[in-house]
């Protein structure tokens, strides 16, 4: 293996602030959504008492959980001593930093109170979930920083497998806290399962994947760096082989869930009856979000293209935005058991009157508040390529794997 | 000068100075005095577990007097639509702590009418998952939210099985002292914590309700009514499964 030497991304400024400047435009937007639904309330929102988490932790979750998963490419480097990932790794650790940012944000722009960050900073309750992450995304971000640390500084060389390995561990363990928010609550159908926590992991493996790919090939196209088709063409084959993992978690999830009866009329919901949220699950997440991708990634002639790699990537982020509004709403919408042997016929109060969902129509606002949180991810990682080196100069299949052939 | 002390002017000073101090202290005290017309004479304790028994075969079929009780006395009743709502969104997100539901048995169809609120359980699952302790339960087992402490994360509401809980969506122009509430918290019904403290022995759903359908009381105490009638009957806990042990039983259902 030839040294590897990595260079700040020097396309032309011009174009390097003009795409800040798209991006900013998508923050500032953002910002003043977020602004107005502070302002204003959360009653210009979709958001009610009967679906509480919208749009903005669709996109929240969905920036948390591929935060971990963009880890990967570089765990795979120092955990399981993959060669090939190790020269990844900058980029891998910059992009989860920022993906995680950028979730963050947009969760807490959400809250009721954001600007009690202060009380959630100092009053802890442990036997919340909600507690244990704060800990764990703050911990994820001063780890993955050291962490990149030691890839780039040659004196903490020495400690590059440690801190590898403690990432890495700290990462299964963060997304087991984030699927675990779902997973820890009794009252709601569709949560309540400790598949939750390995799915949420699993989910992160694709859609950190797609969205690292995406990256790498958008910074190497514009700065005219060559990438080697090999190693393109492995990281799209673990592309693939997540999305059937994820497709094999989602049917043990159902199966499981169809084997008891109790649970029959959340999986009709959800599955057959549940309208928008049933066309999403077919049509959104398990067509074009698993199975279109994995065609496309392992066929024959496709997947050697780069519109190809391309295409099945953001086909699987687009899937992940679609999982995360079938979980995160749909298991709202799907009216609670109160009275498990009996149906509600009238209510003061919208719960779920004959079994009806429960009413969600999200707002403009919402949407614009995510897509900002996915702005800063974006411009985060783009203003760590340029200003540190992070990107190698060249990852032709020579360079990073002399015996590829 | 000599070292002779001059007392008149020492006296002077220490009159002044003490008038300066009642003048201080003196509205206080007195404010003070008029604000404990009812003193709170004990700490809240663990001997007492305030809870509630309804018996729905009196809970009467369109009535809703608990409901309009409930929202008069908590001040529920003050909040307005925000200019521009949409009416229906709205109804959606406006605070209600308790609730008429009428249900139907799956199997016999027979058909039920109840008030739904916060259970108020032992184990509460809204303490479980609040990350910074706001919501929490009294050692006297009232169930309630620290609107100090509340970041409006709305995690409780995903996690309580009754659907008890509201988060405030809109600026609040008109509020009660006794029940304080802010855009971005969370609330739910707290057994009229207020009166609790100030001696009360019943909550507002109780004296709104005509018919008797509910009972009021202290569950620990084998002699109060509640647990007199508890032990008299069968009573239900809503979502027994879960283990909760509610502070609210129904009976009739």
């Amino acid at each position: 293996m030839k040294k590897i030497y990595y260079r700040e991304w020097g396309i032309e400024s011009p174009r390097y602030w003009g795409i800040l400047a798209v991006l900013g435009v998508f923050l500032a937007v953002g910002g003043l959504a977020a602004l107005y639904m502070e302002h204003h309330g959360h009653w210009v929102t979709g958001m009610n008492n009967e679906i509480v988490w919208g749009v903005p932790h669709v996109f929240a979750i969905f920036l948390i959980v591929a935060a971990s998963g963009a880890l990967n490419i570089a765990a795979f480097g120092s955990v399981f001593g993959k060669k090939i990932h190790k020269s990844l790794g900058r980029l891998s650790a910059m992009l989860a930093m920022s993906l995680l940012v950028g979730g963050l944000l947009v969760l807490v722009l959400d809250l009721g109170q954001p600007t009690r960050l202060i009380v959630a900073m100092t009053e802890y309750n442990f036997k919340s979930i909600f507690a244990w992450n704060i800990f764990l995304y703050v911990g994820f971000l001063v780890i993955v920083a050291v962490y990149l640390f030691t890839m780039m500084e040659r004196k903490a060389s020495k400690y590059y497998p440690t801190a590898g390995l403690v990432a890495f561990v700290w990462r299964l363990i963060l997304t087991t806290g984030t699927g675990s928010i779902f997973g820890f609550i009794v009252a709601r159908q569709g949560y309540d399962a400790a598949i939750m926590a390995p799915m949420f992991i699993i989910m992160s493996f694709a859609y950190g994947m797609a969205i690292y790919l995406l990256m790498l090939m958008f910074t190497f196209k514009l700065d005219g760096r060559p990438l080697g088709e090999k190693l393109l063409g492995r990281l799209k084959n673990l592309l693939g082989i997540f999305a059937a993992a994820v497709l094999y978690f989602v049917l043990v999830y159902h199966l499981t869930n169809l084997y008891g009866t109790e649970n029959h009329e959340y999986e009709a919901f959800i599955l057959r009856d549940g309208g928008i949220y049933t066309t999403l699950f077919w049509v959104g997440w398990i067509l074009l979000g698993l199975l279109v991708p994995m065609g496309i990634v392992f066929h024959p002639a496709l997947g050697k293209t780069h519109g190809g790699i391309i295409a099945a990537s953001l086909l699987v982020i687009l899937g992940g935005f679609v999982a995360m509004y079938v979980i995160v709403i749909g298991g709202q919408a799907f009216p609670m058991a109160m009275f498990p042997d009996k149906v509600i016929i009238e209510s003061g109060f919208y719960d779920g009157v004959n079994g009806q969902p429960l009413h969600y129509a999200p707002s403009i606002w919402e949407f614009l508040l995510g897509v900002g949180g996915v702005a800063v991810s974006l411009a985060a990682t783009l203003v760590g390529v340029r200003v540190l080196k992070l990107l190698p100069v060249s990852l032709e299949d020579e360079i990073v794997d002399p015996y590829h052939s | 000068m000599s070292g002779k002390v001059d007392q008149r002017r020492r006296e002077f000073v220490s009159v002044a100075g003490l008038a300066a101090a009642a003048s201080v202290v003196a509205p206080g005290v007195f404010l003070q005095a008029t604000a404990q017309a009812e003193p709170r004479s004990a700490p809240v304790s663990s001997k007492t577990r305030y809870g509630m028994l309804i018996d729905t075969t009196k809970c009467v079929d369109g009535c809703s007097d608990c409901v309009s009780g409930c929202e008069k006395e908590n001040g529920l009743d003050l909040l307005k639509m925000p200019e521009g709502a949409d009416p229906e969104e709205w109804d959606r997100q406006r605070p209600r702590w308790i609730r008429t539901v009428k249900v139907k048995d799956r199997l016999t169809g027979t058909v039920t009418s109840l008030p739904m609120m916060c259970q108020h359980c032992e184990f509460p699952p809204c303490q479980d998952v609040c990350p910074t302790g706001a919501s929490f339960r009294r050692v006297d087992g009232i169930v309630m939210v620290d609107r100090h402490t509340c970041i409006g994360c709305r995690y409780c509401m995903m996690a309580c099985p009754y659907k008890a809980r509201s988060f405030i969506h809109e600026d609040i122009d008109e509020k009660l002292t006794i029940a304080p509430r802010g855009k971005g918290c969370v609330e739910s019904c707290n057994l009229c914590v207020h009166r609790r403290d100030n001696g009360g022995t019943t909550t507002a759903c109780q004296d709104a309700c005509k018919h008797g359908a509910i009972l009021f009381g202290d569950l620990n105490d084998p002699n109060s009514e509640i647990a007199q009638e508890l032990r008299r009957q069968n009573n239900t806990e809503l979502r027994a499964d879960l283990k909760l042990n509610t502070g609210v039983r129904y009976r009739g259902i």
